[in-house]
């Protein structure tokens, strides 16, 4: 079985980069939004996965990106892409001075402080906040990005795009991941009393991947703004967040494999049976309800981490 | 002067809703230590049913509208009970040694499923509670007008927690209850049947919502299968504010949530009505995370 992993994986790569050219655009539109939602479930894996904060409230970094962005590009007419980085700094600052107060907070506490938190954000946008949002309505007539001089415009452009942020997302991540930072986490997930015996300062770690998933989100919502040239509060909504909660639960939390496989089945399953759209959700509530009783771990689950013998000699240190 | 008692009195009928609906959150969470997150929905489900029962029975116009009324409101109250027993066996039940992280899950996915189902049988449009049937007469009480309806349901909801601290007191299962909500294994050890315990206590939050479902609707006359979520959050916000798994704590937090909206809807802003609620829950849990009444859950924090 472990064999064939990486062959899975090369076979799953080129079918991606090759996809432009026997789908055609509706579907690889549904592609594109599948690769948006892949990339804030990692974010949120981050959050939720790795260090297991329950964070429902990850559409409101989401929406602070796509708004940024929005906002810079139709007041600034500064280039979309440009604002990528801006977007995801905004995001993570404000991710950490919301969850400054709140991070101390356990489990289902966090859960309803962040549902909170992204319903203030959506109410926010939509009464006009500083005159800035456009309301309701949201902000449209966002420009196309340009990338060396070359205007991205079909989804088959977008589609390039999208997946190539997905995959430097997992690169970093996986590197994230096996770093000191990211066994810090990790542990801090595990038991939190012996993680702060062991000399990690929680609180740090907490927030530091508030901030860092956050703004991951945040340029996730620039890459929306620059595909969609509308952003709207309705695209920020609860449920939003409970999408994306839902695809890191299913794949297994911590799992990224299973985080790519769970934002196919989410996203990707519904529009191949559209003729039942509006029992979508009914069957997504019945099977959160089922996967916890019958594998809690989710699809794909995270294999715990063995000791190599690197981590043994950094650990010694 | 006016307008501030009307404001007020509003903001009590509203809060007395929010009591009723925080009353099953704090009792589930005293019990199990679980959001129950599907509680918002079956105060929808209330809500709905009463509508139908009211549409398809006729119930006012054979009984006239005293017992027609209380009829209806036993009928909800038992179908919702029922509803929240069947719950607690399919979503709570299998979970109960799991660890936290999946019960919410399952809660959510219970509550996202019965939204849902509740959808595909009424249609996404709101649904309007028959007019020509609610009293629409306005009580003059000292030079002041209110509404028939808004005095009845302050009431009925003031009767109904005094009911229930009565019976969490007084009663050999209200004891259990309470004995449960302190430490589960003493209580399995005096000889207390737990189940049992977590039985009666999703019939009881679930009557309870029920009832403040229905009110709702005879209220504001216009149901939503979707205004579970907001009169879920902003109850649960109620719950936290009293104190988390204490009762009259649920019932307190509710009438002050319920007035502090009101009148901060009307002398700051209506527009970010549904913000107020989320930013006393923010406040109160960085300032007192306790509650106001709460003394024992600081160890969970």
């Amino acid at each position: 079985m472990k064999r064939f992993k990486p062959f899975t994986i090369a076979l799953f790569v080129a079918s991606l980069v090759f996809a432009p050219l026997f789908l055609n655009t509706y579907q690889i539109d549904v592609l594109n939004s599948i690769g948006l939602y892949t990339l804030l479930a990692l974010s949120l894996n981050l959050i939720l996965g790795e260090a297991g904060l329950f964070n429902m409230g990850h559409a409101a970094f989401y929406a602070i990106g796509a708004y940024t962005s929005a906002i810079l590009n139709t007041r600034y007419q500064i280039p979309i892409l440009w604002t990528l980085p801006l977007s995801g700094l905004i995001a993570g600052l404000f991710a950490l001075v919301v969850a400054r107060p709140v991070v101390h907070l356990r489990g289902d506490y966090l859960l309803i402080v962040t549902i909170g938190v992204g319903e203030i954000v959506r109410i926010a946008l939509v009464n006009d906040v500083f005159g800035l949002t456009g309301g309701a309505n949201g902000i449209f007539s966002i420009s196309r990005p340009k990338l060396l001089g070359f205007t991205i415009r079909q989804p088959q452009e977008f589609h390039y795009l999208i997946w190539g942020f997905v995959a430097l997302t997992i690169f970093l991540f996986i590197r994230l991941k096996q770093s000191r930072f990211g066994r810090a986490l990790n542990y801090l997930r595990e038991d939190e009393v012996a993680a702060e015996g062991s000399g990690i300062d929680t609180n740090y770690y907490k927030l530091a991947v508030f901030g860092l998933g956050a703004a991951w989100a945040g340029m996730a919502g620039t890459l929306f703004a620059a595909k969609m040239t509308i952003v709207s509060p309705e695209s920020f909504s609860f449920w939003e967040s409970v999408m994306l909660f839902m695809i890191v639960i299913l794949g297994g939390a911590g799992s990224i494999i299973g985080i790519v496989v769970a934002a196919f089945l989410v996203i990707g399953l519904p529009e191949l049976f559209r003729e039942f759209a509006g029992a979508r959700m009914l069957v997504f509530g019945l099977v959160m309800m089922v996967m916890m009783v019958v594998r809690p771990q989710g699809l794909l689950p995270a294999r715990s981490q063995q000791l190599s013998p690197t981590l043994l000699k950094e650990s010694n240190r | 002067m006016e307008e501030f008692i009307q404001q007020l009195t509003n903001g009590l009928a509203v809060g007395g809703i929010y009591a009723l609906i925080a009353l099953g959150y704090t009792m589930v969470y005293g019990v199990l230590k679980l959001i129950n997150f599907a509680h918002g929905d079956l105060f929808t489900y209330g809500a709905y049913l009463g509508l139908t029962l009211l549409t398809s029975l006729a119930l006012t116009d054979r009984l006239g509208f005293t017992l027609g009324v209380i009829v209806l409101v036993l009928m909800v109250m038992g179908l919702v009970a029922v509803l929240g027993a069947i719950l607690e066996r399919a979503a709570y039940r299998p979970l109960r040694e799991s660890p936290r992280l999946s019960a919410v899950v399952s809660a959510l996915g219970a509550s996202i499923f019965l939204q849902n189902a509740l959808m595909l049988i009424y249609g996404a449009r709101s649904q309007v509670y028959p007019d020509n049937i609610l009293p629409t007469a306005t009580l003059n009480i000292f030079g002041l007008y209110l509404p028939l309806m808004r005095v009845l349901i302050v009431l009925a909801s003031v009767l109904m927690m005094i009911v229930l601290y009565l019976f969490i007191q007084k009663t050999r299962i209200g004891t259990a209850i309470r004995a449960a909500a302190i430490d589960q294994g003493a209580a399995r050890l005096m000889g207390i049947d737990v189940n049992r315990v977590i039985l009666m206590v999703f019939l009881l939050g679930p009557a309870l919502g029920g009832i403040a479902g229905l009110m709702v609707g005879l209220y504001y006359g216009q149901v939503n299968f979707t205004m579970g979520w907001v009169y879920g959050m902003k109850a649960f916000t109620a719950a936290i504010l009293g104190g988390i798994g204490n009762i009259p704590g649920a019932m307190v937090g509710g009438l002050l949530l319920g007035v502090v909206e009101a009148l901060g809807a009307a002398y700051l802003s209506i527009a970010w009505k549904d913000a107020i609620a989320f930013c006393v829950l923010i406040l109160i849990l960085i300032i007192r995370p306790t509650g106001l009444l709460g003394e024992r859950v600081a160890d969970k924090i």
